[in-house]
């Protein structure tokens, strides 16, 4: 077995900027993924056709088509007619919008648990339709689907390394960068496992937590 | 813009590729799956721990890494080599491996507890049980979750390019750096993997229908545009869902 433990020791510093980079990544990836799955979701119970059809067809193209090829999308196609981003950007938006698609059908999944008791009692005391929303369906839905939107962080991040394909240095980005530099081929270990000492007792504590806020 | 040349060259050999994986990495992914999903509900807390072991540790890592590892880092470790395409399936089957055998636990699960003691009753063996009684009711409630899981493969192909096999998403940088002009060629990768996961998704629901049949159910009617989806009451990737 060829191992050289030196190389784990040298590629470290370089590790740690490439943890705080898929940390910002993720932590954007996540905002948008969380506000823009909510716009679809409460477009997709739009009475209105123009509004409901284009929106489960665009969603549902993006959910069945890979993450990969639409970052290669973002970053090669859009410039040509959109704005320029970087390679951070592009991995963040292209997080974003995919998992949106996803989180969009939890909030959906949530919006309909919401029993149709809620609705009605806000009309019998004229709720306006914001109000309605924003007071009774959303609190009452969120609150169901937060184990659910967590797990899709969790997958966000073990997909995060996709956005070193358009040149990001996050934490694979990093070991490919310092691998090929060096000649070495430790780097990549210390990241596999980064991913599994990050994502699995994360995915415990929400499995405490679904225990807790979904019973 | 595409020569016909490249096209017959690159991209229908890549789309070849694309589906070689998608089948080869699924095939691995279900041999995994049960064995992992049926000693997860053994009765021996050992077996359990280990077979649990495999689901958590995989499930938890990010399948391209693991690709990267087995392409870059076992080959010089361990003075081995073999072909990238071996190592795309490898690590494919086994990260989807761990979620399917997810899927094979809940629907067994979900099995109600008095076929079980009716097997027991009848003097069956745990593995004759487990064959005639558990699986063949258990086995249509996989499938939505299998085809779910099937299309996020079938996505998960595409990381293969990035460990140079010459796939469908491969072919298409390529060709943006020889032509430069990307706008048709990633549109036509992406309309290329929506078709291709519709034709999926199509191939599941007969199965499906077909199954559901065999145990005396009633198949769940859908249209022909009824998504892409299949709805599922368990989720395999994200371990939400289904009898626990």
């Amino acid at each position: 077995m060829n191992w050289n433990w030196s190389h784990v020791d040298d590629f470290m510093p370089l590790f740690w900027d490439g943890v705080q980079l898929t940390l910002k990544a993720l932590f954007f990836g996540t905002l948008i993924a969380f506000s823009l799955g909510l716009v679809w979701a409460i477009a997709q119970r739009s009475e209105r056709k123009w509004i409901r059809w284009p929106v489960t067809a665009v969603t549902e193209f993006i959910r069945s088509t890979p993450l990969l090829v639409q970052l290669f999308f973002l970053f090669y196609v859009v410039p040509q007619w959109g704005p320029s981003m970087s390679p951070l950007t592009t991995g963040i938006v292209g997080l974003g919008l995919h998992y949106s698609t996803y989180t969009s059908e939890v909030y959906r999944a949530g919006i309909e648990g919401v029993p149709a008791g809620q609705w009605e009692a806000a009309t019998a005391v004229s709720l306006s339709r914001r109000r309605t929303w924003t007071a009774v369906i959303l609190p009452q839905a969120v609150r169901r689907v937060i184990p659910a939107l967590g797990n899709y962080v969790i997958i966000m991040l073990k997909e995060s390394p996709q956005m070193a394909a358009i040149g990001a240095l996050d934490m694979l980005g990093q070991a490919q960068g310092y691998s090929q530099a060096t000649f070495t081929y430790e780097a990549i270990s210390v990241v596999g496992v980064a991913f599994i000492v990050i994502a699995y007792p994360a995915s415990v504590l929400l499995r405490v937590l679904e225990r807790r806020l979904v019973r | 813009m595409m020569s016909s040349e490249f096209l017959g060259n690159w991209f229908l050999p890549g789309l070849w590729i694309t589906l070689q994986v998608t089948f080869l990495s699924a095939a691995l992914a279900f041999v995994i799956a049960f064995p992992i999903g049926v000693l997860r509900t053994h009765r021996l807390w050992i077996v359990r721990f280990l077979a649990g072991a495999y689901f958590e540790i995989f499930r938890s890592t990010s399948s391209l890494v693991f690709m990267y590892w087995i392409a870059f880092t076992v080959p010089p470790v361990f003075n081995i080599s073999f072909q990238p395409m071996f190592a795309g399936v490898l690590a494919l089957g086994i990260t989807y491996g761990a979620y399917a055998s997810e899927i094979v636990r809940g629907a067994l699960a979900a099995v109600p507890p008095a076929q079980r003691e009716a097997g027991i009753a009848l003097n069956f063996t745990p593995f004759q049980r487990l064959r005639r009684i558990e699986l063949p009711q258990a086995w249509p409630e996989m499938i939505p979750p299998f085809n779910n899981l099937l299309i996020e493969l079938l996505k998960g192909t595409s990381l293969v390019s990035l460990i140079a096999v010459a796939d469908m998403t491969f072919a298409g940088d390529l060709l943006r750096l020889v032509t430069n002009d990307s706008a048709p060629i990633y549109t036509l990768l992406l309309v290329l993997y929506f078709v291709l996961a519709f034709v999926l998704t199509r191939g599941m629901r007969l199965l499906e229908r077909h199954a559901k049949k065999r145990v005396g159910q009633a198949p769940e009617k859908t249209g022909l545009f009824g998504g892409v989806r299949a709805t599922s009451s368990i989720d395999a990737v994200t371990g939400t869902g289904g009898a626990k």
